[in-house]
């Protein structure tokens, strides 16, 4: 069998982080990263908490949300580590201790040394020409 | 109302091809329709419904349409991926009853392996709201199918040896496809020891990039009996349906469960029968993961016990206890423009007219399943589970 794996690896660096397509329902979050803050929505109507981040409430379609700032940290609920050498990173679901989980990336760590579970804290990181995007490094 | 027996499949076609370098995407869609027809004896005339979902070109039904000549009365692109055409065939079974039309043709066709852009799936909508939140952690389909192949093994204790063997059963069964992309029989040491390529799932736990298509044309009772009496075989029905997405449910995210959790009791409730009463099940396979998943959400085993369920041949026609993707699947045939819902559907009408590989041949098959799921597992997708029987 030949496929693209088979072919030697070509030198391709760290992975470029595109920059986020910031919608107007989301400006708040990013102009919170751009402060080192995690935020999410929460509900005033039914009091959940969700993510990403809706003008309307995925859980009762009130649109009396509210942003909630994050203590930023949370565990890991999985992940998975793709590519080779400086373009290797690590893909994950973490479950913040406010109750709702994101995709985000492990970062700064072994990804050999990870484990579901884990605790793990908010760091944000820069993006190719945006807002800082939230990863996470273990706690 | 129920769609028990309100349809059946009268036309069924695979092509070929795994790499299309001379065929346009439209062309392999017309190609398609015309083996269909071909297999149903019926002419292009006949048909006055047409499904298509977005790997036809232009404006889907419109595009095909105009580019076939076909003279329509109702029509349905459902889009969600993979799963559509396993979608489309309820709808069409949906649409006869309500005698909106009386031939319905399902095609999908695409050459992602000739244009050479296998891995780079269509460019994302920049108004999709979750873009923001997820593009930037880099998604591609085998790292979202690798967090939830790991979450399933912290949970279950599930293997990459009982994963593996799924491939080794879908291997199993390609050697006698002469159309398979990977012919070649595998055993778990080798899927286990082949690259990783986001862990923990390997190469040989994803299924081949490849060309190609399928299509199906679902008619009314009525012209199914006469076709059948014409073709001299069996014939197929549309005994049960079920469709459901699921998503990231506002950040509850749950990877231990598919949406084929709410489609597949749909489809067994309006079939009146029990996952046992299946005798061969197309399960979708952009992973070994995603069968496992499908497994245990239609009911075939517990939740947690998809591993042993697999292990040591469970798969394997005439070997195991549930025989399945006897074509050899996505895993090891065909999965074409990236999407393995109309072959799942095709394999599961060969095996009900007895028209499968004499060697993996299900005997006496009566009763089969075809289950999709469209989309990406860890993220957002849509299941379809279609039953079928033989009369």
């Amino acid at each position: 069998m030949s496929t693209r794996q088979d072919k030697p690896a070509r030198p391709a660096g760290p992975r470029r982080i595109p920059a986020p397509r910031v919608l107007p329902e989301s400006q708040a979050f990013w102009s919170a990263a751009d402060e080192g803050r995690l935020v999410i929505k929460k509900c005033n109507a039914c009091g959940e908490v969700h993510h990403y981040p809706r003008d309307v409430c995925p859980h009762c379609l009130s649109t009396d949300t509210a942003w909630l700032q994050s203590a930023g940290a949370g565990v890991v609920y999985s992940f998975s580590t793709m590519g080779k050498g400086d373009a290797a990173y690590t893909l994950a679901f973490v479950t913040l201790d406010e109750g709702v989980t994101l995709m985000t990336n492990l970062v700064d760590c072994d990804p050999r040394a990870l484990a579901i579970g884990q605790r793990v804290k908010v760091i944000f990181k820069p993006s190719d020409g945006g807002h800082p995007v939230p990863m996470f490094t273990p706690a | 109302m129920s769609l028990n027996g309100k349809a059946y499949i009268v036309g069924a076609y695979e092509h070929p091809t795994r790499k299309a370098d001379e065929l346009s995407v439209v062309r392999l869609h017309a190609d398609v329709a015309k083996g269909a027809l071909d297999d149903a004896g019926l002419r292009k005339d006949d048909i006055d419904a047409y499904f298509c979902a977005g790997d036809a070109p232009g404006l889907g039904t419109t595009t095909m349409a105009e580019y076939l000549g076909l003279q329509l009365r109702h029509v349905d692109s459902t889009e969600c991926g993979g799963s559509a055409p396993i979608l489309h065939v309820a709808h069409a079974a949906a649409a006869i009853a309500a005698g909106r039309c009386n031939v319905a043709l399902i095609t999908l066709a695409g050459r992602p392996r000739a244009a050479g852009a296998a891995l780079s799936l269509k460019a994302p909508d920049p108004d999709a709201p979750e873009l923001a939140f997820e593009l930037p952690f880099g998604p591609a389909t085998q790292n979202l199918y690798g967090m939830v192949a790991k979450r399933h093994m912290h949970e279950f204790g599930t293997t990459g040896e009982q994963l593996a063997w799924i491939k080794v059963a879908a291997s199993h069964h390609a050697q006698h496809n002469p159309n398979a992309m990977l012919r070649n029989v595998v055993t778990v040491e080798e899927v286990v020891s082949s690259p990783m390529v986001s862990d923990p799932l390997h190469r040989l736990d994803c299924c081949v990039m490849s060309d190609g298509g399928g299509a199906i044309i679902v008619a009314r009772p009525e012209i199914a009996r006469d076709i059948a009496a014409r073709q001299k075989r069996p014939m197929v029905k549309v005994r049960g349906t079920g469709e459901a997405p699921k998503h990231s449910m506002g950040g509850r995210i749950d990877l231990t469960y598919s949406a084929a959790a709410w489609s597949g009791p749909a489809a067994f409730a309006e079939a009146g029968l029990v996952p046992a009463d299946i005798q061969y099940a197309s399960l979708y396979d952009s992973f070994t993961i995603t069968v496992l998943m499908q497994l245990e959400d239609l009911g075939f085993c517990k939740k947690g016990e998809g591993g042993r369920f697999v292990q040591d041949g469970g798969l394997i026609s005439g070997v195991g206890r549930l025989p399945f993707n006897t074509d050899g699947g996505g895993l090891c045939n065909n999965h074409p423009a990236n999407r393995g819902g109309v072959t799942k559907i095709i394999e599961a009408v060969r095996q009900l007219r007895g028209e499968a590989h004499a060697a993996v041949q299900v005997k006496n098959c009566g009763l089969a399943l075809a289950s999709g799921i469209g989309g990406a597992l860890a993220s957002r997708h849509t299941a379809g589970t279609l039953i079928m029987e033989r009369v």
